[in-house]
């Protein structure tokens, strides 16, 4: 019985490995190439470490198993987030059916600070009266 | 966390009074120790506040692990599928977190949830820039977001 319930999580685990590499492939640009590694990666180790709790069944290998899960979880997300960030700022391109883009404009390029929205209006009234 | 560490501490004496010093034990005193301090000791703040978080969080896990299949299951079909579903966006998110650690973890679990990506906080901590695959109502995802994050906080708090 274990192992049938091992031997699903493997498999659920490294399809959606698969289908994390397969939208690295896909998607069309840096920031949803991102969205699919990130959570079916996530996912997808998180199943494969939990079948080996399964089958081995002891103490010692579910604590480690949660550990590493607890980890993937934390660090995941922060990887995503620097390589969308770093690919946001060096100008790689995003598809071009994009509906909004608020973070156009905010980076100052010298410091590598982010203005907040609200920042950012005031900024464009104050060029705006200064134009005038 | 003054209600966790005492909690910590019931297990291990679990542990050394019935000799049964392995993972299971452990788990035995954790969940002993954890009824022991909900019925004598309600009256502290410490631990009645402590009390309620626990199962608040197992909810949470719950929720969360729901949501991460649903996300998964959605940008899986977008992937296999020839024709590209997404509706892209990069938006801003006023934040309510307010410390560092706050920031941290509603950024983590954002990025972890349905489309949502989070790429960068303001320089003044104000506002979550992300982005979006599903964009279909900007006030509905943001409300979404911003009910997420309660969530979060008030785990925290």
């Amino acid at each position: 019985m274990t192992e049938w319930i091992a031997a699903l999580l493997l498999m659920a685990g490294s399809l959606l490995m698969m289908l994390a590499a397969l939208g690295a492939v896909r998607m069309p640009d840096l920031l949803m190439r991102m969205h699919a590694t990130t959570k079916a990666g996530a996912l997808g180790s998180g199943l494969i470490m939990l079948a080996a709790a399964v089958f081995f069944g002891s103490a010692e290998v579910w604590a480690r198993v949660l550990a590493i899960i607890a980890f993937i979880m934390l660090t995941a997300p922060v990887a995503a987030h620097m390589i969308g960030r770093a690919g946001y700022f060096v100008g790689v391109p995003l598809w071009g059916r994009i509906l909004r883009d608020d973070l156009k404009g905010r980076y100052d390029t010298d410091n590598h600070s982010l203005e907040s929205p609200a920042e950012f209006n005031e900024r464009r009234q104050h060029e705006d009266r200064r134009d005038q | 966390m003054g209600g966790f560490a005492w909690n910590i501490l019931l297990a291990l004496i679990w542990v050394a009074v019935s000799g049964n010093i392995s993972g299971a034990g452990l788990f035995t005193g954790f969940v002993l120790g954890y009824i022991i301090l909900g019925l004598t000791l309600r009256e502290v703040p410490v631990f009645s506040a402590y009390v309620r978080r626990v199962p608040k969080i197992f909810m949470f896990a719950c929720y969360f692990a729901k949501e991460l299949v649903r996300s998964n299951l959605r940008v899986a079909w977008d992937v296999v599928t020839p024709t590209h579903y997404m509706k892209p966006a990069v938006i801003a998110v006023p934040l309510d977190a307010r410390t560092e650690g706050e920031i941290a973890l509603v950024a983590n679990l954002i990025s972890l949830t349905p489309g949502t990506l989070s790429l960068d906080v303001s320089t003044d901590r104000r506002c979550l820039y992300l982005h979006v695959m599903y964009l279909d109502d900007l006030e509905e995802t943001r409300a979404q977001i911003k009910q997420f994050e309660a969530r979060v906080l008030e785990l925290l708090r």
